[in-house]
């Protein structure tokens, strides 16, 4: 049970940086229906700022919450200034162009992001500094239930405070409105005196911006960053947004949660699951094998990335508009 | 679009192709004088060029964004890896082999394309991207508990392809004359090249490949006309893998060894860059862009890095990013300025030009 509730945590917070990362996913779907590939390129940015910001300051005497703030200040605006360029370079040109024109520019810009990183970053994984000590608090009473650590609260915080942060910005201010209009009908839209241009570089702006504050979560969860991140991330969270219904800013969150905690019950419980051994004796060559490794399972944690995937295309096959989305299935 | 149609008289036709066909037998043992790496590299052109075709007839022909095409070749090149070498012990000669890989990359492709296909582009674009990333996986770690793929260690030792007694892993000596292996695997991808490219231009003439261009121009259209659009999308999706199998099977006989390790996102991308820059839905134009952008790299790799320590003193850009920023590039600036590539299909372009009005 304490293992089970120990996943179940773990699953929650990787769900919260899932779920920011497919609002941002859904955002600019809901708006102009195209996938942006290279959104996990923008959360990988995010955390490499951030890595930068950290080391640099690491050792100034500074309180670590003020660094940790000031990096993730210095990551939304470089985040912001990718994601708008972004769409002013690729996508807004093609706008009326066939559909597969601007997903292969999304992919060409995805590699060209990697690659800058790469370039000013290096190839090797970067180790975040230490800054903040390490807590977890016991959720029982005895040694060995499960235990939530100081970041982890602080991922799911900021998490659930971004999403209704996001939910005023798009339900209480003009430019939500702004950006509901435009993504019901962007003609009519346009003809009631909103200027579309800014109403969609102001999408993918916030949903960069959310993509930077999720690369520092990354970050800073893991303690690692590497410039081919992103495009893991970006495919879990796409996965999730689908999941949830691609457009709809409840289903992001909710197919996150889902598939952060998929996740990590899968990597928790499949190993044992699949563990063969007790198939031990009973088929020829069985026996050997287990007693050099006494885990023999066929789907160890080392596949904890395909389960996103699978449930992706189980949602396809059974419910491609997702658990809380519109039919899609017959748009051209 | 028509191979006959390329001059009025056809004399002049044959004369063209003769000189065509000299130049190709006569190219490896120059380029041997240079030096074998480079005809190991026009090899490797040769199968990025099958693997572009391959590829332009989902992308190109039917207009599905396949992301994780390097997939079925890794399929195929694992099936050959695994039926010819003594990971198994089993021995079996390529023909036999070059088939079943295409086959099962070929299965591959129904399986992951049948639940995609009925949904818009998109979701097929971002489904094989995932796609190649778990095959990656996959062969990463099926190495435990059952020894299938030998992990990240990848599979050595594969079998060369033999052919009328020639052995393509080594030399042969003909009187005075000495035949590299390099040499032979190349007329053997050059004649595998000439077949898939007439079956190329056969399936482009031909009522499936008139299907498809109705489905990349106006699905809905398409189908009102009667074609059954998602048996046809699966059609493209099945052939371009099976072509992406016999190249993989292909690789895997002339390296004869092969890991996860060459079948990374790069290498899709890689592969799309070369159909988009040549022209998506023109065979020659899909020819051109893969041998450019087979051999321009090559030539950076010789020229970037000793003019960068000449220049600045240091080493800036690895040839290999700028390589990847130079295909990430290629895709953008063609798709914005050029969205029919360097050699547009003629129908392609017209589609293109009219709906960018």
């Amino acid at each position: 049970m304490d293992t089970f509730i120990q996943q179940l945590i773990n699953g929650l917070t990787l769900g919260c940086v899932y779920a920011v990362v497919a609002l941002g996913y859904t955002m600019v779907y809901g708006i102009i229906q195209l996938i942006n590939f290279a959104h996990g390129e923008v959360v990988m940015i995010g955390a490499m700022v951030a890595f930068s910001v950290i080391t640099a300051l690491a050792g100034s005497g500074m309180p670590p919450v003020f660094i940790v703030l000031l990096a993730t200040l210095a990551a939304i605006p470089v985040c912001m200034a990718v994601g708008y360029t972004m769409e002013r370079v690729a996508y807004r040109p093609l706008r009326t162009a066939p559909r597969l024109a601007p997903l292969i520019t999304a992919i060409g810009i995805s590699i060209i992001l990697q690659h800058v990183a790469l370039m000013i970053w290096s190839r090797n994984n970067l180790s975040f500094p230490q800054i903040i000590e390490l807590k977890s608090y016991h959720l029982g009473s005895s040694e060995t239930s499960a235990t939530i650590t100081n970041i982890q609260i602080a991922i799911i915080v900021a998490s659930i405070a971004m999403m209704i942060a996001l939910l005023m910005l798009i339900y209480k201010t003009r430019m939500g409105i702004a950006m509901r209009a435009t993504s019901q009908n962007p003609q009519v839209a346009g003809l009631m005196g909103i200027n579309i241009n800014t109403v969609i570089s102001m999408t993918f702006m916030i949903g960069a911006a959310l993509g930077a504050i999720a690369g520092v979560m990354v970050g800073s969860y893991y303690g690692i960053a590497n410039y081919t991140m992103g495009f893991m991330l970006g495919l879990k969270a796409f996965s999730a947004a689908v999941l949830g219904g691609i457009g709809n800013l409840g289903g992001a969150v909710l197919g996150g949660l889902l598939i952060g905690l998929i996740e990590a019950l899968g990597a928790g419980y499949m190993g044992d699951i699949t563990n063969v051994c007790f198939l031990n004796g009973f088929l020829p060559g069985f026996a050997n094998m287990c007693d050099t490794n006494p885990n023999g399972s066929l789907f160890g944690s080392n596949y904890k990335d395909v389960y996103a995937f699978i449930v992706l295309i189980l949602v396809l096959v059974f419910r491609p508009s997702g658990l809380l989305g519109e039919r899609v299935g017959d748009r051209a | 679009m028509n191979a006959a149609g390329w001059t009025a008289n056809p004399r002049n036709k044959w004369i063209g192709i003769a000189c065509i066909a000299i130049a190709l037998i006569a190219l490896p043992f120059v380029l041997a004088m240079a030096g074998t790496a480079w005809v190991r590299i026009t090899n490797f052109a040769i199968l990025f060029v099958l693997l572009s075709l391959g590829l332009n007839i989902v992308v190109g022909f039917a207009g599905l964004l396949d992301l994780g095409y390097i997939a079925f070749y890794a399929v195929g090149a694992y099936v050959y890896a695994l039926l010819a070498s003594p990971h198994f012990g089993l021995h079996l000669p390529w023909w036999m082999i070059l088939p079943i890989g295409a086959f099962v990359a070929c299965i591959f492709g129904i399986l992951l394309g049948s639940p995609t296909l009925k949904l818009r582009g998109d979701y097929l674009a971002i489904v094989t991207l995932g796609f190649g990333e778990i095959v990656r996986i996959f062969m990463n770690n099926l190495s435990d508990p059952i020894n299938v793929t030998n992990g990240p260690k990848g599979i050595s030792t594969i079998d060369s392809i033999k052919l009328a007694g020639l052995d393509f892993g080594g030399s042969t000596r003909i009187g005075d004359f000495v035949l590299s292996g390099t040499i032979k695997y190349y007329f053997f991808l050059l004649a595998i090249l000439l077949i898939v490219i007439v079956i190329n231009f056969r399936l482009q003439n031909s009522r499936i490949g008139r299907a498809w261009e109705a489905i990349r121009e106006d699905e809905m259209a398409a189908r009102a006309m009667g074609i059954n659009t998602t048996r046809m999308k699966l059609l493209a999706f099945a052939m371009g893998a099976s072509f992406g199998g016999i190249a993989g099977g292909m690789f895997s006989a002339i390296q004869g060894f092969i890991s996860p390790e060459s079948f990374v996102l790069n290498e899709s991308v890689m592969v799309l860059a070369m159909v988009v820059l040549g022209g998506m839905g023109n065979i020659w134009g899909v020819v051109l862009g893969a041998v450019l952008l087979s051999f321009v790299p090559e030539l950076l790799r010789y020229t970037v890095e000793p003019a960068q320590h000449a220049l600045f003193g240091k080493q800036i850009i690895e040839a290999e990013v700028l390589r990847m920023l130079l295909f990430g590039l290629a895709m953008v600036l063609m798709m914005l300025y050029r969205p029919a590539g360097l050699l547009p299909s003629a129908v392609r372009k017209r589609e293109l030009a009219k709906e960018e009005a």
